[in-house]
C-alpha cells in the first residue's frame, strides 16, 4: 500500500500557543516550542515525524495559520543496509 | 518566507534530506483562503471567532462570490471583522446588524448579504430586531455566534449564560429565579414562518468545523435561490472571560454549552414543497 505522508507549515509569528491543535491532532504529532515568537507567544512545532495531512490541526486553528500538505510515497521504505551493522562481529568456530 | 522559518526548526532537518520535498503547491491539501486576510486577528488565544471568520471566507472563496457579498459586523468582540474579511462590510450599531443588513439587502437584492452577531448583540440589545427580521423573511443570512458571555466588556451575564455560570454581573452563578433562564433565541426564530434554514453548529472540533461550514454554504446557496432568511448559531468559547485555558474552554463548551444548546437543525427547507 502507498504510504500517504503529510506535513504543516505554521506561520509561528501569528500563532498564539492556544494550543487547540495539539489538542486536536490524532497523531500527537504537535507541542508547544520553548522559544516564543516577537509578540511572545510559545508557539506550536511538529515534534514528531508521523503527521499523516489529515488537516484536524488547520482546521480547529483560530488564526488560519497552518497550512497542511499531503503526498503519497511510492519509494518502498528502506530496509537494513550493510552500511548499518557494526563491522566488529566475531564469529567463534568450535574445534 | 513561512517555510523558511519553519525548516529553522532543527528537528526536520532529516526529512529535508529527502529527494522529493513535500512542501510544494500541488501537495497542499489545506490553506487559509485569500478572502481571509493575512492581518493577525486581536481575538484572545483559542477564540471560536477566528474559526468562524475563516468558515465564512472558505464558503465565500469556495463559491467564488466575493465581489457579491457584503457582511455587517456587530458590537462586540467581532466589532473589527472588517478588518480580517477581504469583502465588502459594514458595521451597525449595538444589535442593529439584521437591520442594515434587511436595508442593504432590500438596496443591492443581487448580492449576498450576511451580519455577524455576538450573543449580546444579537439576543441582547438587538432582540426586537433579530426577531422582526427573522419574522419578515429578509433574505439574508444572520450569523450567531454564541459564547454564553459578553466578550468584549469583560465578561458579564449574557441572556445565554447558562445557568449558575459565573460572570462577572453574576458571581454566585447565573441565578435563574432573579435573572430567568438562558435565552434559546435559535429555537425561538425557529418557530418564525419567515425563516427558512436554521440551525446550530460548534466550533470545537475538527468534525463540528467541518459542519459549521456545510451550513454557512448551504444558506449562502438558500440566499441564492431567494429562499428567505437563513440562521446560524455557532456555539463557540470564550477562554478569557471563562476564565480557562483553550483546551480546557473546549472541553466545557461540550461538556456544560452543548447539553443545554444540543446541535443540529433546527428548521430544514421542505425540499418537496418547492
Ligand atoms: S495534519 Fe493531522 S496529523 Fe498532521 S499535524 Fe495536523 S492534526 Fe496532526
Ligand atoms: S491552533 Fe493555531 S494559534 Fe493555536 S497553537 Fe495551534 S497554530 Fe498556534
Ligand atoms: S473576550 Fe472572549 S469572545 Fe472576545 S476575543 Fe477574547 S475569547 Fe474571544
Amino acid at each position: 500500500m502507498a504510504k500517504v505522508k503529510g506535513d504543516i507549515l505554521v506561520d509561528i509569528e501569528k500563532c498564539k500557543g492556544c494550543e487547540l491543535c495539539r489538542a486536536a491532532c490524532p497523531q500527537k504529532s504537535l507541542e508547544l516550542s520553548r522559544k516564543i515568537n516577537s509578540k511572545g507567544y510559545h508557539y506550536i512545532v511538529r515534534i514528531e515525524d508521523n503527521c499523516t495531512g489529515c488537516t484536524n490541526c488547520a482546521l480547529v486553528c483560530p488564526e488560519g495559520i497552518i497550512k497542511v500538505y499531503r503526498m503519497t510515497l511510492n519509494k518502498k521504505e528502506p530496509v537494513a543496509t550493510i552500511t548499518n551493522v557494526t563491522n566488529d562481529i566475531t564469529v567463534t568456530v568450535k574445534s | 518566507m513561512n517555510e523558511k522559518t519553519m525548516l529553522e526548526e532543527d528537528l526536520r532537518e532529516q526529512e529535508v534530506d529527502q529527494a522529493e520535498c513535500i512542501f510544494c503547491n500541488e501537495n497542499i491539501v489545506y490553506e487559509k483562503p485569500d478572502t481571509l486576510l493575512d492581518t493577525p486577528m486581536h481575538y484572545c488565544p483559542g477564540c471560536g471567532h477566528g474559526v468562524a471568520h475563516r468558515l465564512i471566507a472558505e464558503v465565500i472563496s469556495e463559491l467564488g462570490i466575493q465581489e457579491n457579498t457584503i457582511g455587517v459586523a456587530p458590537v462586540g468582540c467581532a466589532v473589527f471583522a472588517y478588518n480580517y474579511l477581504n469583502i465588502d462590510m459594514q458595521e451597525a450599531a449595538h444589535g442593529r446588524a439584521s437591520a442594515v443588513a434587511t436595508g442593504i439587502k432590500r438596496v443591492m437584492p443581487e448580492k449576498y448579504v450576511f451580519s455577524y452577531q455576538g450573543d449580546g448583540d444579537l439576543a441582547a440589545i438587538g432582540t426586537a430586531e433579530t426577531i422582526h427580521t427573522c419574522n419578515r423573511g429578509e433574505n439574508i443570512l444572520i450569523v450567531f455566534i454564541n459564547n454564553a458571555i459578553y466578550g468584549m466588556t469583560g465578561g458579564q451575564m449574557a441572556p445565554t449564560t447558562l445557568p449558575g455560570m459565573k460572570t462577572t454581573t453574576s458571581p454566585f452563578g447565573r441565578d435563574v429565579l432573579t435573572m430567568g433562564n438562558p435565552l434559546k433565541i435559535t429555537e425561538i426564530v425557529a418557530t418564525l414562518p419567515g425563516v427558512y434554514y436554521c440551525t446550530r453548529t460548534a466550533v470545537n472540533t475538527p468534525a463540528n468545523v467541518r459542519r459549521a461550514k456545510k451550513a454557512i454554504l448551504k444558506s449562502f446557496e438558500y440566499q441564492k435561490l431567494n429562499k428567505g432568511l437563513c440562521f446560524v448559531e455557532i456555539v463557540s468559547d470564550c477562554p478569557s472571560n471563562w476564565k480557562m485555558n483553550p483546551v480546557q474552554a473546549n472541553k466545557w463548551l461540550e461538556e456544560n454549552m452543548l447539553p443545554y444548546y444540543p446541535l443540529g437543525d433546527l428548521k430544514v427547507p421542505n425540499e418537496k414543497e418547492n
